[in-house]
C-alpha cells in the first residue's frame, strides 16, 4: 500500500499538491507514482520563471527503464525547483511528500485547486488503475 | 538449401510436433487473394564459387587508378590487423548489447572508443557513434535546438564552407521541425568564413553556430574567433572536424574562450575503408551539461552484484524504444563495426601515429600542389592556411580535364562546379600519406599531358 | 572486466610497423595548434591485437551462439559476404570516383534494385538509407512531401498501433507529424473500429508492420489499406518483419504505399555490435519523385547515379555519400545465393521453426501470448504466470539462459504484453539447437520454482554478473579518467 497524506492534493496522473500560506504551492509526485517507476535516475525539472498550465507537462521523472512526463496540476509560475535532485534524484524515491518535492508554482487561479482529488479520491482513483 | 540446416525427417517432426501437415498449412492465416502469385522474377540461387567468381570479376574493374580525392572521404592506411580483428564473428555477428553480461567485449570497445573520441576532441563525453558526419552534423543541430532551451528562433547560423552534401543532408532532416538554416558567405580570398561577417547577427536570437574545422576547401577556419562570437551572442557553438586532423590541430574543447558544445564529424579517416561512401561512422561528443540531449547510444562504467566493474548502455529513457514519440531521435543503433575499426585503430597508432599521418598528408598535399602549380595556368584558389587539401583553379573546363585524367588512371579531385557556383573552374585535391613521390609525380605529369593536348 | 587499454599504455611504446615517417609540419599557426595530445594508449601491436582479441570472447553472436532475438533476425551471416565486399575494388573506391570507375559496383547496386522491387511489389527503390530508422524517416518525409506537392498541408497526424516499434512514433515526430495511437486487440489484430474513428482529414498516413510487433499476421490488411486510402492517407510498411513473408506476400500487393527493409535482418548482413544496416525504401507509383537520392539508373550498357538534377522533387540526401554500400554489397550477394526457391525457403523455413519452438514451449508449459494464433517468423511467450506463482520475471528468465549458453530472447517488448519473451529462432538455426533451448527454458523454469534467489542471481558464468543499470545512470562513468582499476 502506498502513502497518501490526508493533507495534500492529487491528481489522475499521479502528482501531489501542498498549498502554502503564501499563494505558491509545491508539487511532486505520488508514492504510488514513484512505486511504478522505480529507481529514479534523473529528474528533469523546469526554469524558475516559467509559466505553466494545468494538465500541460512541465518536468520528466527518469528512471532506467521508463521516463514519465509530469503535468502541472495547476497553472502558475515556476518559482523555485528543487535543485538537490540534480544531484540526487533518488530523493523522489526515498521522501516523494516532501525532501523529492520538484518545484513550487505561485498559484493562478485558485478555482483549479477544487478540480484536484482529496486523499480518498486519489485512493479510488490507484484502486481503479489496478484494475 | 543454402544456410538451411533442416533434413527432411526434421521437417516431418516438427510439422508432427506443430499438428500440421505442410508447412504451407503454417501460412493460411494470409487472406489467399494477397498470396504472391506464379514466380518471383528471380534468378536461380547460386553456389559460393559462382558468386565469388561473378564479384570478383565485377570488382576488378573498379577503382584500379590512383585517388587523389579528399572531400570529406580519405584514403589512409588502415594496418591489417584493424579488420582481421574486426570481423571476427564475435564482433561481426553480434547485435546491440542489451544483454550487458553477454555482450562486455563490445560494450569495452565501445566504453574506451567513448574515452578516445571525446579526449581527440577536447570534450567531455561521447556518444557511441551515428551513422555518418553529415547525419552526425544533423543530429548535433537537432541537439542544439533541444538544449538551448532559452533561443526560440531555431535559427542556425551555417557556412557555406560546410560541406555542400553535409549541409544538403542537415535541410532534409530539420525542415520539417521549423528550424532556420541561413548560410554563411566566405571570404572570396583566403576561402574562410569571416567573423566579421557575423556583425549583422549580433543582438538577434540565434540558436547555434556551426564551425567547420578544415573547411571544405581544406582551408583552416577563425575558430577561437567563431567560437567566441558563438558565446558573445548566446548560441550553441556546433564543430565539425576530420578527427585525424586533431591530432595536430586545437581540439574544439579548447577554441576560444570556452570551447564549443558539440563536436561533430566523419570517422571515416580512422581505419574505414573509402567504400564508395559507406557505411563510415559518424561521432558526436558534448561538454557534460548536454548529455542528456545527445542522440544515440551511450554507454557507461557501472559495478555488477559482486562489485565488480562492467559496462552497460546508459541513459536509455532519452532514446526512441522507451520515450517513443519524444526521444531525441529516431535513431536505434550506432554503427558498431565501425567504431571497432576505429577504436583499433586509434590504438595500433596512438597520438603519435595519427600525427604523423596527418602531417605527411599536409606534407603531400603541399607537394602535390606545389607541382601542380608549376604547369601554367594552374593556381591556388584561396591564400588560406591550408591542411591536407587544396583548391586548385583549372586553365581549361574541369569535367573535361577530370574524365581525361581518370583516363589515365588518375582521380584528380573533386569538381566544384555544382556547389560552388562561382568556383566553376576549380577542383579540390588531397594526398594523403599514401602517396609516394612518384604517384605525385605520375599526377603531374599527366596534368600536363592532358591540358597540352 | 579485462584491463582498459588505456591501462596497458607505457610512455614511448609505439606499434612501429604502422607509424608514417615523421616529416615537420609548416605553415599552420601556433594559435590553431594543439598543445597537449589526446589521451590514445601507447602500445605495441601485439598488445593490441591480443586486448581486441580477448574482448571479443566475451561476446555473445551469432557465430558462437544461438540468439532468438525477437524483431532482429539474428541468423547466420554468410562469410563470402564479408570477403566480397572487402575486395579492394570495392572497399578501395573513392565516392566521388567517377562513375566510369565503378561500374561493377554500380551494375550490382541496380541488381539488387530490381530485386529488391520483386520480392517487396514496390515501384521503385532507392538504397541509400543507412538504417531502418534512417529508412522510416525517408518514408514518412516522402509521404509529407506527397501531401505537400498537391498542397494538401492539413495533414498534421500519423497513426501508429500501441505495439509499434519506438521509431515509428519518433520518426513521425521528427518528420513534423503528431503521433496517434490505436489499440491492437487481443487476437494480435488492429481494433478496426478504432481505426475507423482515427482516421479523417488530418490523417496524413499509418506506420504499420505486417507480421506486427506481437508476432501475427495482420488479417484485415486490405481493409485497413481501404479506410486509410480513403482517408487520403498513405500505408506506410515498416520492414522489421519481412522475413516471415519473404516470397510469400508482398507489401505492395498488400495496398502498401511506401516500405522501408532492413537488410541486416532479412538479407543478412551482420549486425556488427550494433550497426552498421541499411534500410532501403520502395514506393508506388505516385511516391516515385520524392525517392532520396542517390539511386543507380542504367543508361545502355552504363550505370550511373541519379542525383538532385534527375530528381528535382527528391526528400534529398540523408548521408554524406551513398549510403552504406558496403552492406549493400553483402545483401546483393547473399540474394544472389539464395535465388528464387532460397528467396521462398527463408519465410517458410523461418516460420517453421517458429511454430516448432513455440508448440515445443507451449508443450513443456509455457504460455503463449496468442495461443489462437499462428507463429510467424517469430512468437510472444508470456511470463506473468511464473511473476506471480514463483516471483520470477522475464529478466530472470532472460539472465539465466545466457548460463546455458543461448542469448536472451527480446525482452518487455511489445510493452501491452506483460513479462514478455519475443522469440524469433530464424530458418538457419536446426532443429537440435531448438530443442536445446527448450530444454533450457523448462530447466530454468523448474528452477525458479524451487529457488528463486539463485535464479535471481543469474547469470553466473559469464565475464559480468547482472548489471547495476541505476548506478550506470545515476552516475555516470561515459569516459577513462585517468585512474586505474583492479582486473
Amino acid at each position: 500500500m502506498s502513502n497518501i497524506p490526508d493533507t495534500l492534493l492529487y491528481t489522475s496522473s499521479h502528482e501531489w499538491v501542498e498549498v502554502l500560506s503564501d499563494g505558491t504551492a509545491r508539487v511532486g509526485i505520488t508514492d504510488h507514482a514513484q512505486e511504478l517507476l522505480g529507481d529514479m535516475v534523473y529528474v528533469e525539472v523546469p526554469e524558475v520563471g516559467d509559466e505553466v498550465k494545468s494538465g500541460e507537462e512541465c518536468a520528466v521523472v527518469e528512471s532506467v527503464k521508463a521516463a514519465s512526463d509530469v503535468y502541472s496540476p495547476i497553472s502558475g509560475v515556476v518559482v523555485a525547483v528543487n535543485e538537490n535532485l540534480a544531484e540526487n534524484p533518488g530523493l523522489v524515491n526515498g521522501d516523494p511528500y516532501s525532501d523529492g518535492w520538484i518545484m513550487r508554482i505561485k498559484i493562478a487561479d485558485e478555482g483549479e485547486l477544487e478540480e484536484l482529488f482529496d486523499a480518498e479520491s486519489y485512493q479510488d482513483v490507484i484502486n481503479e488503475d489496478d484494475h | 538449401m543454402p544456410f538451411i540446416p533442416h533434413t527432411e525427417q526434421d521437417v516431418a517432426e516438427m510439422l508432427d510436433a506443430i499438428g500440421v501437415d505442410s508447412i504451407e498449412a503454417l501460412f493460411d492465416e494470409i487472406p489467399a487473394e494477397l498470396r504472391v502469385k506464379g514466380v518471383l522474377n528471380i534468378p536461380d540461387g547460386m553456389n559460393e564459387m559462382a558468386v565469388a567468381r561473378l564479384m570478383r570479376e565485377r570488382a576488378a574493374g573498379d577503382a584500379t587508378g590512383l585517388n587523389f580525392i579528399g572531400a570529406g572521404a580519405y584514403e589512409h592506411h588502415i594496418p591489417q590487423a584493424v579488420w582481421d580483428i574486426t570481423t571476427r564473428g564475435e564482433f561481426y555477428s553480434a547485435y546491440t548489447p542489451y544483454q550487458a553480461e553477454a555482450s562486455q567485449g563490445t560494450l569495452q570497445v565501445l566504453y574506451e572508443y567513448q574515452t578516445m573520441i571525446a579526449s581527440l576532441n577536447g570534450l567531455d563525453v561521447s556518444n557511441a557513434s551515428l551513422y555518418d558526419g553529415a547525419s552526425a552534423l544533423a543530429e548535433a543541430v537537432l541537439m542544439a535546438v533541444r538544449a538551448h532551451r532559452k533561443s526560440k528562433s531555431k535559427r542556425i547560423l551555417m557556412p557555406s564552407t560546410v560541406h555542400p552534401a553535409y549541409r544538403a543532408v542537415v535541410q532534409a532532416v530539420v525542415k520539417n521541425q521549423g528550424i532556420e538554416i541561413v548560410e554563411l558567405p566566405f571570404c572570396a580570398e583566403t576561402g574562410a568564413t569571416l567573423v566579421a561577417e557575423l556583425k549583422q547577427y549580433e543582438g538577434q536570437d540565434i540558436t547555434a553556430l556551426v564551425i567547420p574545422q578544415p573547411n571544405f576547401f581544406g582551408v583552416l577556419e577563425d575558430v577561437d574567433g567563431l567560437t567566441d562570437w558563438a558565446a558573445t551572442n548566446n548560441a550553441i557553438a556546433i564543430a565539425v572536424v576530420n578527427p585525424l586532423s586533431l591530432a595536430l590541430l586545437k581540439a574544439p574543447g579548447q577554441w576560444g574562450q570556452s570551447g564549443v558544445d558539440i563536436a561533430c564529424g566523419e570517422g571515416q579517416p580512422l581505419g574505414i575503408p573509402l567504400t564508395s561512401g559507406g557505411p563510415y561512422l559518424g561521432f558526436i561528443c558534448c561538454k557534460q551539461q548536454h548529455v542528456r540531449q545527445l542522440p544515440g547510444r551511450i554507454i557507461g562504467r557501472t559495478v555488477d552484484l559482486d562489485g565488480k566493474p562492467g559496462f552497460a548502455l546508459t541513459l536509455q529513457a532519452r532514446e526512441q524504444h522507451i520515450r517513443r514519440s519524444k526521444a531525441t531521435s529516431n535513431i536505434c543503433t550506432n554503427q558498431g563495426l565501425m567504431v571497432t575499426a576505429a577504436t583499433i585503430f586509434m590504438s595500433l597508432m596512438g597520438a603519435e601515429g595519427l600525427e604523423r599521418a596527418a602531417a605527411q598528408s599536409i606534407s603531400n598535399t603541399q607537394l602535390l600542389a606545389d607541382k601542380l602549380c608549376a604547369i601554367n595556368g594552374v593556381e591556388r584558389v584561396f591564400t588560406g592556411v591550408n591542411f591536407h587539401e587544396v583548391a586548385l583553379r583549372l586553365p581549361q573546363p574541369v569535367d573535361a580535364v577530370l574524365a581525361a585524367l581518370a583516363d589515365k588512371g588518375i582521380y584528380g579531385g573533386c569538381a566544384l562546379a555544382s556547389y560552388y557556383p562561382g568556383l566553376s573552374d576549380c577542383i579540390t585535391v588531397c594526398a594523403t600519406e599514401t602517396k609516394s613521390g612518384a604517384d605525385l609525380a605520375a599526377y603531374a605529369t599527366a596534368l600536363n599531358e592532358v591540358l597540352a593536348a | 572486466m579485462s584491463k582498459l587499454i588505456f591501462e596497458q599504455s607505457r610512455p614511448n611504446r609505439t606499434a612501429g610497423a604502422q607509424l608514417a615517417k615523421a616529416v615537420a609540419v609548416t605553415g599552420i599557426p601556433a594559435a590553431l595548434r594543439r598543445t597537449t595530445r589526446p589521451l590514445l594508449p601507447e602500445v605495441s601491436e601485439l598488445q593490441v591485437v591480443r586486448h581486441y582479441t580477448r574482448l571479443s570472447q566475451k561476446n555473445f553472436s551469432i557465430d558462437t551462439q544461438f540468439y532468438p532475438l525477437g524483431s532482429c533476425t539474428m541468423k547466420y551471416n554468410p562469410r563470402v559476404c564479408n570477403a566480397v565486399a572487402l575486395q579492394p575494388g570495392f572497399a578501395g573506391r573513392h565516392p566521388y570516383a567517377p562513375d566510369s570507375s565503378g561500374q561493377g559496383l554500380l551494375a550490382s547496386l541496380f541488381d539488387l534494385q530490381q530485386l529488391l522491387k520483386e520480392v517487396t511489389g514496390m515501384k521503385e527503390v532507392s538504397l541509400t538509407p543507412a538504417a531502418g530508422a534512417q529508412g522510416e524517416f525517408a518514408g514518412v518525409a516522402m509521404i509529407r512531401a506527397y501531401h505537400d506537392s498537391r498542397n494538401d498541408t492539413a495533414r498534421s497526424e500519423i497513426i501508429v498501433p500501441d505495439a509499434a516499434h519506438g521509431t515509428n512514433p519518433a520518426t513521425a515526430v521528427m518528420c513534423g507529424y503528431k503521433v496517434k495511437e490505436i489499440p491492437t486487440k487481443g487476437d494480435g489484430d488492429i481494433d478496426i473500429d478504432a481505426l475507423k474513428a482515427a482516421v479523417g482529414p488530418q490523417t496524413a498516413g499509418i506506420m504499420l508492420t505486417n507480421p506486427s510487433t506481437v508476432g501475427v499476421f495482420e488479417r484485415n490488411i486490405k481493409q485497413i489499406a481501404k479506410i486509410v486510402h480513403d482517408a487520403g492517407g498513405l500505408l506506410y510498411y515498416d520492414g522489421a518483419n519481412l522475413n516471415a513473408i519473404l516470397g510469400k506476400v508482398r507489401p505492395g500487393d498488400m495496398g502498401f504505399d511506401v516500405i522501408h527493409m532492413n537488410l541486416h535482418k532479412t538479407f543478412s548482413t551482420p549486425h556488427g555490435g550494433g550497426g552498421p544496416g541499411a534500410g532501403p525504401v520502395g514506393v508506388s507509383e505516385r511516391l516515385v519523385p520524392f525517392l532520396p537520392i542517390p539511386m543507380v539508373t542504367k543508361e545502355g550498357d552504363n550505370y550511373r547515379w541519379l542525383s538532385e538534377q534527375d530528381r528535382p522533387q527528391s526528400i534529398g540526401r540523408l548521408s554524406a555519400f551513398n549510403g552504406n554500400i558496403g552492406v549493400l554489397i553483402r545483401a546483393y550477394v547473399y540474394a544472389l545465393m539464395l535465388g528464387r526457391e532460397g528467396m521462398e525457403r527463408v519465410a517458410e523455413y523461418a516460420t517453421l521453426n517458429a511454430n516448432y519452438l513455440a508448440a515445443e514451449l507451449r508443450r513443456v508449459g509455457f504460455e503463449l501470448a496468442y495461443p489462437e494464433r499462428r507463429a510467424t517468423h517469430e512468437f510472444i511467450v508470456t511470463l506473468k504466470k511464473e511473476a506471480k506463482q514463483f516471483n520470477a520475471t522475464a529478466m530472470d528468465f532472460a539472465k539465466r539462459l545466457l548460463d546455458y549458453g543461448f542469448h536472451a530472447p527480446t525482452t518487455y517488448f511489445p510493452l501491452l504484453v506483460p513479462e514478455c519473451l519475443l522469440i524469433e529462432p530464424t530458418e538457419t538455426e536446426s532443429k537440435d539447437v531448438l530443442d536445446g533451448f527448450v530444454a533450457a527454458l523448462a530447466m530454468i523454469r523448474a528452477e525458479a520454482e524451487q529457488n528463486v534467489d539463485e535464479l535471481k542471481g543469474a547469470p553466473y558464468t559469464l565475464p559480468s554478473r547482472r548489471l547495476d543499470d541505476v548506478r550506470a545512470a545515476r552516475e555516470l562513468d561515459l569516459t577513462w579518467k585517468g585512474e586505474t582499476t583492479a582486473s
